[in-house]
């Protein structure tokens, strides 16, 4: 998997723009699935909470939604697609699919050691991101070979519903409802899956807070370790509002110094604002950050009414992020919610003019 | 070479950075203040002092819980747990220092930024050493590596050289650690202790620091500071001088920083002299009897406590201010005090809430929306409110049991799937400062538990909350679940993605009661009082379902708007006008006249109010003048605005020039041709228009201006109209002789009609401007341009009066000036460019059409504005049933139509028209 004893992946960085996909969510909203159609047969008789709204499982009851998501993407132009793993880990699905209650009155860390060490969920959240990961494998191979382009499979690890340095509760800022190991281990199980599905990178991405962030770094170092692979690994933040700064607080630069260790062939920035908002951020990153640089932006900050409950169109939203490329700062774009195949056709159209970004370090 | 650290934000030490300030006062083992507040379990304390080592300048924090008697783990824990919320604190590294790995362990897995271990060494041997770097790498720390081995603590230069030396090797070969990453602490230990093997601890400690720099690249030297003087412990005076002294010449060998009281640095030229020489000879060990004169010296010397440095002025301040700044800055150290002091100034303890204590808020609430606070420190500030009206509640019930009425309960909850409640967390401590119950369900909460909790404490309100889009949907399905059980309690809406409007069109038709967006937390408290107050409510209510009705149906148009006709139905419900009985009225004259009024005859068709909204006073000419708010201002501005008109208009300052057109003309479809003349001989130009597309309602039409101009009766060509010219003729030729009274009915319904262009301006007005601005006279430079546009709209106004008694019906109008402004009169003058013709580019056909450049001095630019800036053009339409209307969206069919009849490209014409597209380019 080499060329010039570079990744296949960072050969191509050099190349040229590499372009990501667009929103899972936001297209799995558009099959306005049922109840009935999360649960499939498989859960049918499911005795716990609804099951609606749990995307991740749509990867075992309507495999071929996610598929043909991913090939719309791939069709539209994306190099890398990522799986539909966003909220894979035992914390992130918890919600649906974890039986028990807390025991003293509020979701603790006694709650989610329970969590990350329930076996049932455990295995079940082993095999939803197996077969994620086998799933996007499948048609990126497909449509690779049709079109003899090589297409790469990002093993996406986003955030928790839990912040590892946010207390939850107003009046009690010691109190942590997860802690840094619990973090850890969930995430791990996520990796270790993704890796065994065999994913080409794995994104550890829309991270709010950098302490999470970091423990899901922690934990892929272990699932390397332990899978015996080796993938590149990209970083996206996510910088909530104008300040700059993601929920936890932390600036942009004060991120990418505690995500550095992980030595990340790409890192950038992706949600929670539309282009305009994050463009002085991904300004501001291109000018500090050694490594290849992303950036895929929401379609603009939520707007109800809108069908896609974001504002930007494919024709606003592209060029707003080709500007970007045009000005040197990225390497790989693509788009966060509320983008869609359509978003990344016009996108993968705009940025092939440019050059990349140039980026002295490499991971090898 | 950079060592990067980072807290809430960067600390990148360059070569050039300088010496690094490390905080040592929150070390349990160095400081008796800061052990006596955790053994006492006084946290709030504790964090005190964090907070005033970071405000004294402090560019990193060390934090050490060594303390037998403690659970160190857990102290270590809770306690950056606690400094991770206070923003102030948070913005710098953290140092964990222990001699325990464990407790170094559980300090690393609370910090997001990279913090600094203190300290690994090789002590346990290199196995032990690697693996623990390797695991500080997986969390994402640097080190500080002490110069310690199996042997022991290295004390002589040698030896000090020795061990750092072979842990960079280490480090940097076998632990894949990066040299950048390495601070070495070559431990400075105590020098004038009476030993003798002691005296030369300082110098080895300079010698060391200055070998490592040079030869172990990338690394970086700390030390210990006050060590050095623990001989003299008791006697500040001596030990900041020791500590100034010592400093000023380890960072001269190269050390890049020092743990060291951030409050209490000396500064070492204000050392007194004879100290300055007696503190060095011992550091340097410059005398053999250097000890016992320092400690003569120190016995005279009375020691004189300093303050601490931390800024406290603010608490000199009045008490109003001194809370405001406590919730701005997120203090909690003084609020009960502030707070009382603040009581007993008050009436009731209500006031202190609705007083300082909002106002506060308001001030954050400002700072956070203008992105200059973050949410960390909102949520502090908050806290801060808590405190302040937990320290008031004992008070408010007090005075409740005086008769005050019972609080009303709301139930808060951000909703399932979603874990943002920042937004909820301040409006309940808003509701609850303005003495509301409430009860705060957290994050995540299902349905289920909002309506059981409801039921349970007979809630009086819901309050729903959500960041995320998907929240939406799940606040509509509480509110079904509500209206299902029977709920009728209000219903509040708020967070980052709800909206008034979604509020009405997704939520309110769920639930039967009242259901009410809650803009953000200042909104809070009016809208809660309204709908629980006896006498507001009804009222409250029944606006808000009226209002939320307007909007609901504001979309439903909208979505109505975007089902659009296709071309071929809305040509279908083109303006019916009955052609066959029309007779078109004759202009006086075919062709163009250019028109060159004096301003004193436009000046009476001015229409002063848009003057008035330039300068943002809103209101309609003349009764503004009697407006309570504006009405002086716009008093004094209209009378400054008629000395400079009167100016301009005797000494004829500006010019007005203009030109206007009539043609012959019919529509063909949707465009309408020019023709030479009344004959048709020569199609010489179209105008291309675009029709609305949007279904309308039974009666209704689809408008196109082309409607207003009577149509050609083959609209294939012209060429074929003029084929038909002979036989028309001949035509004419018969009805001539047969014309009597019947003239109207008889007339050929496919007779010629006319079509009016003008453009004026008026020229001058930015010279004019400028001379007013070279006298600094900004305000007289502004009326002169908006009394420019006042004019050339004035001029057009006259114009089309010119024009409609050219076209013979103007000549009985009988219209007063008002009359004018609310368009009484027939037929209209639409300009490209506005709603009836979205299209700018009609305006090029209008300007060679009447050679506007020439014949009235001014031009188009490449984006088919004017120039100067006062001009106005258009066409006159003549017919009684001509309006103004909006062509509004349009699909794609019309415009491929439009295109093809234009015979430009798509995109070109897309690009112009993108406003109107219902569909994406």
């Amino acid at each position: 998997m080499t060329t010039n004893g570079l990744h296949p992946l960072e050969a191509l960085l050099r190349e040229r723009i590499v372009v990501l996909d667009g929103a899972m969510g936001t297209m799995i909203q558009r099959y306005k699935l049922s109840e009935a159609d999360y649960r499939g047969k498989r859960f049918s008789d499911w005795k716990g909470k609804d099951l609606k709204g749990s995307l991740e499982l749509l990867n075992l009851t309507r495999p071929q939604v996610v598929e043909e998501i991913h090939a719309a993407y791939l069709n539209a132009g994306a190099d890398v697609i990522e799986t539909n793993t966003f909220s894979g880990t035992t914390i992130g699905l918890h919600d649906f699919l974890f039986q028990g209650e807390p025991t003293r009155g509020r979701k603790d860390q006694e709650f989610f050691q329970r969590v990350v060490d329930d076996v049932d969920l455990r295995a079940l959240v082993h095999e939803i991101n197996l077969d994620a990961a086998e799933i996007a494998r499948r048609v990126a191979d497909r449509v690779a070979n049709e079109t003899g382009q090589q297409r790469f499979v990002g093993g996406s690890m986003g955030p928790l519903p839990v912040a590892g340095s946010i207390s939850p509760d107003v009046n009690d800022p010691a109190f942590r409802a997860v802690s840094f190991d619990q973090l850890r281990q969930t995430y791990f199980d996520e990796a270790k899956a993704l890796l065994e599905g065999g994913v080409d990178l794995l994104m550890v991405e829309t991270i709010f807070d950098t302490l999470n962030g970091k423990a899901a770094l922690f934990a892929i170092t272990d699932a390397l370790e332990e899978t015996g692979r080796s993938v590149p690994l990209m970083i996206s933040g996510t910088v909530i509002d104008k300040s700059g700064r993601n929920l936890s607080g932390q600036t942009v630069e004060a991120s990418l110094i505690s995500l550095a260790h992980a030595q990340p062939l790409i890192l950038g920035l992706n949600c929670s604002l539309g282009p305009d908002e994050m463009e002085p951020f991904v300004e501001e990153l291109a000018r500090i950050s050694p490594y290849y640089m992303s950036a895929y932006p929401n379609a603009g900050l939520p707007d109800a009414l809108s069908p896609t409950g974001f504002p930007e169109t494919a024709e606003t939203f592209a060029p707003k992020v080709a500007k970007w490329v045009e000005n040197g700062w990225l390497n790989t774009v693509g788009g966060c919610c509320g983008t869609t195949p359509d978003h990344i056709r016009a996108l993968a159209k705009l940025v092939h003019q440019f050059s990349p970004r140039v980026v002295e370090t490499t991971i090898s | 070479m950079t060592l990067r650290l980072s807290g809430l934000e960067p600390l990148n030490i360059t070569p050039e950075f300088g010496f690094a300030v490390i905080g040592e006062r929150t070390n349990i083992t160095g400081s008796p203040k800061f052990s006596k507040l955790i053994l006492a379990g006084d946290f709030d304390g504790a964090v005190a002092v964090a907070r005033q080592q970071a405000q004294g300048g402090a560019n990193m924090l060390d934090v050490n819980m060594d303390e037998g008697m403690i659970d160190s783990e857990a102290a270590m824990t809770r306690f950056l747990n606690l400094i991770g919320s206070e923003p102030e604190i948070a913005r710098i590294p953290i140092v964990i220092d222990s001699s325990k790995w464990s407790v170094i362990e559980a300090g690393l897995k609370c910090v997001q930024g990279k913090a600094v271990v203190n300290s690994i060494s090789l002590k346990n041997g290199e196995e032990e050493f690697i693996r623990q770097a390797r695991l500080i790498r997986q969390y994402g720390a640097a080190t500080i590596v002490m110069a310690f081995d199996e042997q022991g603590q290295a004390d002589n230069r040698q030896r000090k050289v020795d061990v750092c030396s072979r842990a960079y090797d280490v480090l940097t070969k076998r632990a894949d650690f990066p040299a950048n990453d390495i601070i070495f602490d070559p431990n400075i230990l105590t020098v004038a202790t009476g030993l003798e093997e002691h005296r030369n601890y300082a110098v080895d400690f300079l010698e060391a620091t200055r070998w490592i720099r040079k030869n172990l690249p990338g690394a970086r030297v700390s030390g210990g500071v006050s060590n050095i003087s623990f001989s003299f412990r008791g006697n500040n005076t001596v030990r900041e001088a020791m500590h100034a002294a010592f400093l000023f010449h380890a960072i001269r060998a190269g050390l890049d920083m020092g743990i060291v009281n951030a409050g209490q640095l000396a500064v070492y030229e204000e050392i007194e002299p004879e100290l300055r020489e007696r503190v060095e000879d011992v550091l340097l060990n410059r005398r053999d009897d250097a000890t016992e004169r320092l400690v003569d010296f120190a016995e005279s010397v009375k020691a004189k406590g300093k303050t601490p440095v931390a800024d406290a002025a603010w608490r000199k301040d009045p008490v109003e201010e001194r809370l405001k700044h406590a919730l701005v800055k997120g203090i909690v150290d003084y609020i009960d005090t502030d707070t009382e002091e603040a009581r007993q100034k008050c009436k009731r303890p209500l006031d202190v809430i609705e007083g300082p204590l909002m106002a506060g808020m308001s001030v954050v609430g400002d700072l956070f929306g203008s992105g200059k606070m973050f949410l960390p420190q909102v949520v502090k500030s908050a806290r801060v409110m808590k405190k302040a009206v937990a320290y008031l509640l004992p008070f408010m019930e007090a005075e409740k049991s005086e008769g005050a009425k019972p609080q009303a309960r709301i139930v808060m909850a951000t909703v399932k799937g979603d874990v943002h409640d920042i937004g909820k967390n301040i409006v309940a401590v808003v509701l609850q400062c303005n003495n509301y119950d409430v009860v705060d369900l957290g994050v995540m909460v299902p349905a289920a538990k909002i309506l059981e909790t409801a039921r349970e404490k007979k809630a009086d309100a819901i309050g729903l909350s959500g960041l995320i889009t998907p929240s939406l949907d799940e606040m509509i399905h509480v509110a079904q679940e509500m209206d299902r059980e029977g709920f009728r309690v209000p219903l509040l809406i708020g967070g980052a993605t709800t909206s008034r409007a979604h509020t009405a069109v997704k939520i309110a038709p769920h639930y039967g009661a009242s259901t009410v967006h809650v803009l953000d937390a200042s909104r809070a408290v009016g809208v809660v009082n309204s709908l629980l107050n006896e006498e507001l409510k009804s009222a409250f209510d029944k606006k808000t379902r009226e209002e939320y009705e307007r909007l609901r149906q504001q979309h439903a148009a909208k979505a109505r708007d975007k089902k659009l006709l296709t071309l071929a139905e809305a040509r279908e419900n083109r303006t019916r006008i009955d052609w066959s009985s029309y007779v078109p009225p004759k202009p006086e004259f075919i062709g163009v006249r250019s028109c060159v009024p004096k301003l004193e005859d436009l000046v009476p068709f001015i229409d002063w109010s848009p003057f008035f909204h330039a300068w943002e006073l809103r209101g309609r000419y003349p009764s503004i003048f009697d407006d309570p708010k504006v009405g002086k201002e716009a008093r004094e501005l209209f009378d400054d605005a008629q000395a400079i008109l009167g100016r301009i208009v005797a000494k004829n300052l500006l010019v007005a020039r203009g030109v206007h057109a009539f043609w012959p003309a019919n529509s063909v479809g949707d465009d309408i041709d020019l023709y030479s003349d009344e004959a048709r001989t020569e199609k010489f130009a179209t105008f291309y228009f675009l029709r609305q597309q949007m279904q309308k309602p039974a009666g209704q039409f689809n408008h196109c201006l082309a409607d207003y101009v009577a149509p050609v009766s083959n609209p294939r060509s012209a060429t074929e109209a003029r084929d038909r010219r002979d036989r028309r003729q001949s035509r004419e030729g018969q009805r001539r002789v047969s014309e009597g009274s019947e003239r109207v009915s008889i007339r050929d319904p496919q007779s010629i009609d006319y079509l009016g262009g003008f453009a004026v301006s008026i020229h001058g007005a930015d010279e004019l401007s400028e001379a007013f601005k070279h006298e600094h006279d900004d305000y007289s430079a502004i009326i002169t341009k908006a009394l420019a546009d006042r004019l050339a709209e004035a001029f057009s106004e006259y114009l089309h009066q010119q024009t409609r008694i050219a076209w013979g019906f103007g000549r009985d109008e009988e219209l007063s000036h008002a009359d004018l402004i609310r368009e009484k009169y027939r037929g209209i003058r639409p300009a490209a460019g506005y709603p009836a013709c979205p299209d700018h580019a009609e305006k090029r056909t209008l300007f060679e059409l009447l050679d506007a450049e020439k014949n009235a001095g001014f031009r188009l630019t490449e984006s088919f504005a004017m120039h100067p800036g006062a001009s106005v053009s258009g066409l006159y339409f003549s017919h009684v049933d001509a309006k103004y209307f909006g062509v509004g969206q349009i699909g794609r069919d019309q415009l491929l139509d439009y295109v093809a009849r234009r015979g430009e490209s798509v995109a070109a014409v897309e690009k112009r028209l993108a406003p109107n597209l219902d569909y994406n380019i």
